[in-house]
């Protein structure tokens, strides 16, 4: 009775002793300087305002919408929402409801954010560095994924378009 | 018979120190205004608002954020962080005396406020490192 008890109250504690931040939350990771790599180009110009037009141009052009800019600070922040759902989740949910599983609840949408941050390098170079991240949810209104967009190939696609974006409206086409 | 009343009773102090007023929620009123700034707040020997506010939020993409929005005349920075969970930051910056920049930052993780001065101590770290200058208890 006496082990149920305590077994009970650690349950209690565990519950409402409510989630906190995790250690690493707010630490340098050993892999932010890779990330920080990834996620930024430089630009021989001197002109932080062109970069930035270019890159709310290009942010349009991936389909965001702006939802804040700062050009004193070198900011645009954008964000679009888009359907998460993929055939995987939808094959497995079928195949739990055909076995008799009842309906499973599979990615709905998401929203994806973008943030552009300019800062420039000595008198020369303007430095680009773009993040991404997304929330997805399911069909019960549930989120299912929070989480930082961390694949190479995203950021080498922004950078490759930026460049031509960048060419396109120095040149006013 | 006891037992079970302690464990009832023991239930219900947990459940009942998890409830807050709304008034309680909205204006964070149970900690300590002063405690809070001093864990929040650092002194930085820079008058350069533009430039601090720009390591800042090189700092916050360094550690994983994706800013939300940016003020030059107000000095404030906002940011998210999602990896599972989704952390808020607010960093604010304002002149103290002529020499130096007083930082501020505040923290709300999921649906928490952040009071722990661990975090705060560990952003203020990294922003040092980038910023080049030693963070000075601001009290």
């Amino acid at each position: 009775m006496k082990k149920m008890l305590s077994i009970f109250l650690v349950g209690i504690l565990l519950i409402a002793g409510c989630q906190t931040i995790p250690k690493d939350a707010l630490t340098l990771s050993p892999e932010s300087l890779a990330e920080r790599q990834m996620q930024t180009r430089k630009y021989e110009t001197k002109d932080e305002g062109k970069i930035l037009a270019a890159c709310a141009g290009l942010l349009q052009d991936m389909g965001f919408n702006i939802d804040e800019s700062e050009p004193n600070l070198g900011l645009i922040t954008a964000s679009k929402q888009r359907s998460a759902v993929n055939a995987g989740q939808i094959v497995a949910a079928v195949i739990v409801a055909a076995l008799g599983g009842g309906a499973m609840p599979v990615d709905k949408e998401q929203k994806m954010r973008a943030s552009v941050v300019t800062r420039p390098i000595g008198d020369q170079y303007i430095a680009v560095r773009v993040t991404f991240q997304r929330i997805v949810w399911n069909t019960q209104g549930q989120v299912t994924k929070s989480e930082s967009i961390s694949d190479p190939a995203v950021y080498q696609e922004f950078f490759d378009k930026l460049s031509k974006a960048i060419f396109l409206e120095g040149q006013e086409i | 018979m006891k037992t079970r009343f302690s464990l009832l009773f023991f239930a219900l102090v947990v459940f009942l120190a998890g409830c807050a007023t709304t008034q309680q929620r909205l204006l964070d009123s149970e900690s300590s205004q002063v405690q809070l700034r001093s864990i929040q707040t650092r002194a930085f020997d820079t008058t350069d608002k533009e430039k601090t506010l720009r390591t800042v939020m090189a700092t916050l993409q360094d550690l994983g954020f994706v800013l939300d929005k940016a003020d030059a005349t107000l000095g404030t920075v906002s940011a998210t962080k999602l990896k599972g969970y989704a952390l808020r930051m607010t960093v604010t910056i304002r002149p103290r005396g002529t020499t130096q920049l007083l930082v501020r930052a505040n923290a709300q993780y999921n649906v928490q406020p952040v009071t722990d001065p661990e975090p705060y101590q560990q952003f203020f770290a990294a922003l040092e490192k980038a910023m080049f200058l030693t963070a000075h208890q601001a009290d």
